[in-house]
């Protein structure tokens, strides 16, 4: 090949492969919009949507006496539904005493062993994913809001870099699925913005609930990189990130995906 | 206790047709799957399902292993008089939850 073809071919490759950049903020859409007009039913519908069995054991949990402290959640916490309102749109958040944000999972295991005095619960146990619903299900409707100030910035920073680094043996970057190809199908399914609006949710492929970590897992395992341990802060961080470019997109917790 | 839950309309007018909507938790774990060790996982399904009305049976489903977890079964009947709708669901290792709705009929 002369050299002048190969400039002209490199610059035609690498403007097919340029990125598009982040989502204008008008222009996001959730996973929601995505789905077939069944799933969609499904979420909408309390008595339909499966994610609604774990808010109401979730329910259950926030009343039961735990751990030698012999506390409720309800003890300190009073009714859920006035308490818990908006608290999960504010998640990940940070924390003093880590010194880091954490998600609301590792939030509800903190209180667990702190105030409860009890044991922690494993990630995407039935016990906290229920926790987790019942909570997140309280901030329904409600805009997601992530502090976006000194304490959480290198932390947002950290998660912005794992969402544009390419990984695993696709040498693939979330972004380039996410930010760049959103819409287009990845086989026979729609590719979406990835906004982690509606965790922990309902997924018709898992037929259970599960969290953003194992979602992420699952994105990890797809592009053949090299996952985290369940509760890793890697993780946190792109929650955190993913919430932030979510922020003002409203909560669906439960949802529901295919 | 699995939870269960149903959506049917409290008060229907005589004869109308109504959608009965029944969801409730369960693994329904197939039988064909294997575990870490790479032994299979046992069946642990719901075989059976009835509904019935005012004590007489109204419907009636079979569950098989290809259904997925936390069955969703939906059907109709014909609002005929007030009283209760009873739902039962029974399956493998002596799994048995039971609901039940009131219905006022005008």
């Amino acid at each position: 090949m002369r050299p002048a073809a190969a400039v002209v071919l490199a610059t035609a490759v690498l403007g097919a492969t340029a990125t598009a950049g982040e989502i204008p903020l008008a222009d996001r859409k959730s996973g929601y919009e995505f789905m077939a007009r069944d799933t969609r039913a499904m979420q909408d519908d309390d008595t339909a949507n499966p994610g609604m069995l774990w808010v109401l054991d979730g329910e259950a949990l926030w009343k039961r006496t735990e751990g030698s402290a012999g506390k409720s959640c309800v003890d300190c916490h009073g009714d859920a539904r006035v308490s818990m309102k908006g608290v999960a749109a504010r998640y990940p958040a940070f924390n003093a005493a880590r010194g880091r944000p954490v998600d609301l999972e590792e939030r509800i295991n903190i209180c667990r062993t702190q105030q409860q005095q009890s044991t922690p619960l494993p990630f995407e146990s039935k016990e906290l994913l229920a926790l987790a619903a019942y909570v997140g299900q309280q901030s329904r409707g409600m805009p997601i809001e992530i502090a976006d100030d000194e304490r959480t910035k290198p932390f947002l920073q950290a998660g912005h870099e794992l969402f544009t680094q390419r990984q695993g043996q696709l040498n693939l970057s979330c972004a380039q699925c996410h930010d760049d190809n959103w819409g287009q199908k990845l086989a026979g399914a729609a590719i979406p913005q990835g906004h982690p609006t509606g965790y922990p949710l309902y997924r018709l492929e898992w037929q259970t609930l599960g969290s953003l970590q194992r979602r992420l897992r699952n994105c990890l395992f797809g592009m053949r990189a090299i996952s985290y341990p369940l509760g890793a802060p890697e993780y946190v961080d792109l929650e955190l990130y993913l919430m932030w470019r979510a922020r003002g997109m409203p909560v669906e917790t439960p949802a529901v995906r295919p | 206790m699995a939870r269960a839950l149903i959506n049917a309309p409290a008060q229907a007018k005589r004869g109308e047709i109504i959608e009965i909507k029944t969801l409730i938790s369960h693994n329904m774990e197939t039988g064909f799957r294997p575990d870490n060790t790479g032994k299979p996982v046992p069946r642990d399904i719901i075989t059976d399902f009835i509904c019935k009305y005012n004590g007489q049976e109204i419907f009636r489903a079979e569950l098989f292993p290809a259904i997925a977890a936390n069955p969703f079964l939906t059907f109709f009947t014909v609002a005929t008089e007030s009283g209760t709708l009873s739902f039962e669901w029974t399956g493998d290792n002596g799994f048995t939850a039971t609901e039940s709705v009131n219905i006022t009929v005008e």
